[in-house]
């Protein structure tokens, strides 16, 4: 994780260690008492017994769990088999998460780059330019993301005009949509942190490559990639872990038609199912399953560090 | 070096991409603030021009609530924003500059924890915890909920540049006499500036944005722009949204074209 | 910034001040009363109202559960939220006598299955939720649920429904013509499978934005409530709102006297000042429902009564409430709604 990436290189030192405790207090305080307290608290919910249309009752049950794992059918009368509904939905969350952030990278590291190496006036001017149109609602600049893909809207209208297709492009309601929205929902969460990070790098390192004949992409691979790491992996965490639980954006275009972990867990809390150790249960392994893999990769790293 | 034939610092094809990246930010704002302007009640039927909708903002019968949810919105991004940034750059120099301690990947994890739990998980938990406290709710829970959940969106892009940094340059500067506190804030904070902007400019664009959590911990008669808004979602779409949206472009424009001016005019004298 | 913090210090306190003398505590949906209204009701009776905001039943059900019952005074609440509700012990009584007006409410929302006598609650406004569509695609006969659930060709693959169990399931029990909370074990098996059927028809779920996609066109039928069918009407879409032979489902919201609400004194005063006609018609012309009150016709917009979308034609099915299950059958409706969108 990034800590774990932040543990490594020469870059950490103990100047600051006496000062630690203080430095880190107020984070503490904050998050012990803000996040840690209510987490807990949803911690100890899944564990307890349903109450009928939201709330729990204080007897220990693993009725939540259960749900989960265990199918036993339309009327909750047979045998237990394995549930592959939520696994699946799991499944189908990660899987359009990862296709986001794969194309925020793809997108987002060139520009960061560019941002980084334009003249240092121009910077925070151009970091501003890539956040300006966060200012806008999230649902308002869905709703006319939206209006732009539909199959009659300006960019169909453009691509069949210009002769690129004699058909529209069926884009709204489809997987693809999905992860444009959450593309656009979380895009300057990629290109923020690497900016910072390649803002940094020194490219003395380049020129010393490309004077020993490094063509200019093996430059960019071995040499440029590396040392900006801490950033791309920021970039990473900060588009995929939120995307995991995010509904709005994929609801809109992706059509809902099937469930996200974020619009199932929603679903316990603000729809008729009115589950909540349900949704607190979901919650949890969402957790853990996202910290198992920041743990696995933050191994890896190490060992590719070490 | 004038030998070379290329600029190693320029990749074909990224300017290309830079551009496609903005066109995709900016496209779906440009029909926003084409339907501000449509005479219709509808956001998606173009009736022709008319002012209708920026009238209806000022004096509608909604105004004063979307004003005041507008002022809410600005004042607790901004607030929310800066202590998290604090809190980030605070625990990000203890976290990489203050050696190998026991607690130190526990604090990393508490500090992404607020990414990992769903919105609506921390929203009705944090809820019951006010209530289990007896924490009246009003502008301040808003506030400390905001603060919680945007310290982690300030802290990755912050750590992200302070790794990048040798600490060899603080060592340097207490090598010659200076406290570790100047060490601090003279060499290192400067250094971090861009980690340090875009940890800030992050954070206020999530806080800014917050649905979720602020529409359980918001108390009685207390609105934030996209509470007001998704609220209005009930009664449909109307274009004042976009006149509105329009409006606060237009804020955020002049606003950093004023910043940008003003830090020109500095660097002249 | 020093500024700034201090304005936030006292913006929170002013918001912290909840149990102040005269004043009034309404949890509503946003933009679903007129401020000048509200404005008449503190004039009148000198009365501060601070009004506060959710988005959906379930939401405002979550908030009270998680702890916010006992900082509010009256809610707004669909019929059968208004059930759920008074289950739950979330409402007071209003006791005989009370409320001056109770006398204004229309006959046939005096005694009304979800609130019988009207015991905690009095109408607000009601209107029905069933489906439109759009006529230059589709111009044979739509006076049945088989266009949401086994539609012509020309309509498969663009149907938006609204995402919302409640409006979904009993519309599909209506389409069969089983009871909305049936425990028959073959009529719930019919029922999944008939929606797992009818599923490869639909293009989307969506409530936000249920009148937009009839708009723009993308969808050609959406589920919708009847005033959002009638707005987007205005806003130039050719569509036509149908009352299905098999019926169609008929909502009320109703303002509900909060239990341990801080002013319950002046709660009471603000439901009786919305059952004069002249103002409950003041909400009606500004949300276009119908409200439940006797007399309200002489201040109504002439236009409201002529719309399509509040006169079923003579030979539409009947509008029925959603109903609430019991637990049991409810989490076998859970399970379905799931398959439906796993």
């Amino acid at each position: 994780m990034a800590g774990g990436a932040a543990t490594g290189g020469s870059s950490t030192s103990d100047t600051y260690a006496e000062a630690r405790t203080w430095l880190l207090l107020p984070a503490w305080v904050t998050l012990g008492i803000l996040v840690l307290a209510p987490v807990a608290i949803m911690l100890v919910y899944s564990f307890l017994t349903k109450e009928f249309r939201g709330g729990v009752i204080w007897e220990f049950s693993l009725g939540a769990y259960d749900q989960f794992f265990c199918s036993r059918g339309l009327f909750g009368d047979e045998p237990c088999s394995i549930e592959w509904t939520y696994i699946q939905i799991f499944w189908r969350s990660i899987w359009q998460a990862g296709a986001a952030t794969l194309l925020s990278l793809v997108i987002g590291f060139p520009t960061a780059y560019f941002i980084a190496t334009r003249p240092p006036r121009q910077r925070t001017l151009w970091v501003f330019l890539v956040t300006i149109p966060y200012w806008v609602n999230l649902l308002i600049r869905t709703v006319s993301m939206k209006f732009l893909l539909r199959d009659e809207g300006p960019l169909n209208d453009f691509l069949t005009g210009i002769g690129l297709l004699n058909e529209p492009l069926a884009i709204v309601n489809t997987n693809f949509a999905v992860q444009l929205g959450l593309f656009y929902s979380y895009l300057p969460f990629m290109v923020l942190p690497i900016y910072a990070a390649v803002e940094r790098y020194n490219f003395a390192l380049s020129e010393a490559a490309s004077d020993l004949y490094a063509p200019r992409w093996t430059v960019l691979r071995r040499i440029l990639l590396p040392s900006v790491k801490p950033g791309i992996v920021a970039g990473c965490i900060l588009v995929f872990v939120p995307s995991l639980g995010s509904f709005l954006a994929p609801d809109l275009l992706g059509g809902a038609r099937n469930f996200m972990i974020g619009s199932l867990i929603e679903e316990q809390f603000k729809g008729n199912a009115g589950n909540w150790p349900f949704g607190a249960a979901a919650s949890m392994i969402l957790l853990t399953m996202v910290l198992i893999i920041l743990l696995i990769f933050a191994r890896q790293q190490a060992k590719a560090e070490s | 070096m004038a030998s070379k034939k290329y600029d190693l610092r320029v990749y074909p094809g990224f300017r290309g991409i830079t551009l496609l990246c903005l066109v995709i930010l900016y496209a779906p704002l440009i029909v926003v603030m084409v339907y501000s302007f449509n005479a219709s009640p509808s956001i998606t039927n173009w009736e022709g021009l008319s002012l209708r909708w920026y009238a209806d903002v000022f004096t509608g019968p909604e105004s004063a609530k979307f004003k005041s949810a507008a002022r809410n919105s600005f004042v607790i991004a901004l607030i929310a924003a800066t202590v998290a940034t604090t809190i980030a750059t605070l625990s990000a120099t203890a976290i990489l500059r203050g050696g190998k301690f026991r607690l130190r990947m526990v604090s990393f994890g508490l500090i992404s924890l607020p990414l990992m739990v769903p919105e609506i998980v921390t929203a009705v938990a944090t809820l019951i915890f006010f209530n289990a406290i007896g924490f009246d709710r009003g502008l301040l829970t808003i506030l400390l909920a905001h603060i919680a959940f945007c310290i982690p969106f300030a802290y990755l892009p912050i750590s992200a540049r302070m790794q990048g940094i040798e600490s060899t340059y603080e060592q340097a500067a207490m090598d010659l006499y200076a406290t570790r506190r100047q060490a601090f804030t003279r060499v290192l904070l400067p250094l971090m500036a861009p980690g340090i902007v875009s940890g800030f400019i992050l954070a206020f664009i999530v806080s800014l944005d917050d649905f979720i959590i602020t529409n359980f911990v918001k108390g009685a008669g207390v609105e934030t722009l996209p509470t007001a808004i998704f609220g209005a979602v009930k009664q449909g779409i109307k274009p004042n949204i976009m006149a509105i949206s329009t409006m606060l472009l237009g804020v955020s424009v002049v606003m950093v074209t004023l910043s940008w001016l003003i830090s020109r005019k500095d660097r002249k004298t | 910034m020093k500024k700034l913090i201090t304005t936030a210090a006292a913006l929170a306190l002013t918001a912290g001040m909840a149990s102040a003398e005269g004043k009034l505590v309404v949890y509503h949906w946003f933009e679903y009363i007129p401020q000048e209204l509200l404005d008449k009701f503190s004039e009148e009776h000198d009365v501060e109202v601070v009004m506060d905001t959710y988005d959906s039943n379930e939401a405002l059900l979550a908030s009270l559960k998680a702890g916010a019952i006992g900082t509010y005074d009256v809610a707004v609440p669909g019929d059968y939220m208004v059930q759920i509700m008074a289950q739950e012990g979330l409402l007071d009584t209003i006791e005989d006598g009370e409320l001056a007006n109770k006398g204004n409410i229309q006959p046939e929302w005096a005694d009304p299955s979800f609130d019988p006598g009207r015991t905690h609650s009095i109408p607000y406004q009601w209107g029905s939720t069933s489906f439109a569509v759009n006529r230059d695609d589709f111009d044979g006969p739509i006076d049945t649920t088989d266009i949401l659930f086994n539609p012509p060709a020309a309509l498969s693959g663009k149907i938006n429904m609204l995402d919302s169990q409640g409006e979904v399931m009993a519309m599909a029990a209506l389409h069969m013509g089983i009871p909305q909370c049936s425990t028959d074990r073959e009529q719930l098996k019919a029922l999944n499978a008939m929606l797992q059927e009818a599923k490869q028809h639909w293009a989307s779920f969506n409530s936000d934005t249920a009148k937009e996609v009839l708009v723009s066109g993308d969808a050609s039928v959406g589920q919708i409530y009847d005033g959002f069918a009638a707005k987007a009407r205005q806003e130039g879409a050719n569509i036509e709102y149908a009352f299905p032979k098999q019926g169609y489902i008929v909502w009320m919201d109703n303002v509900v006297l909060l239990k341990d609400a801080p002013n319950r004194e002046n709660a009471l005063k603000f439901m009786d000042f919305l059952l004069e006609p002249e103002n409950i018609a003041a909400v009606t012309n500004y949300a276009r429902y119908v409200s439940g009150v006797e007399g309200v016709g002489p201040f109504l917009d002439p236009e409201l009564a002529k719309q399509p979308e509040s006169n079923p034609p003579a030979d539409a099915g009947k509008g029925v409430f959603i109903e609430v299950c019991d637990q049991q059958t409810q989490e076998v409706y859970d399970q379905i709604w799931t398959n439906l969108k796993k």
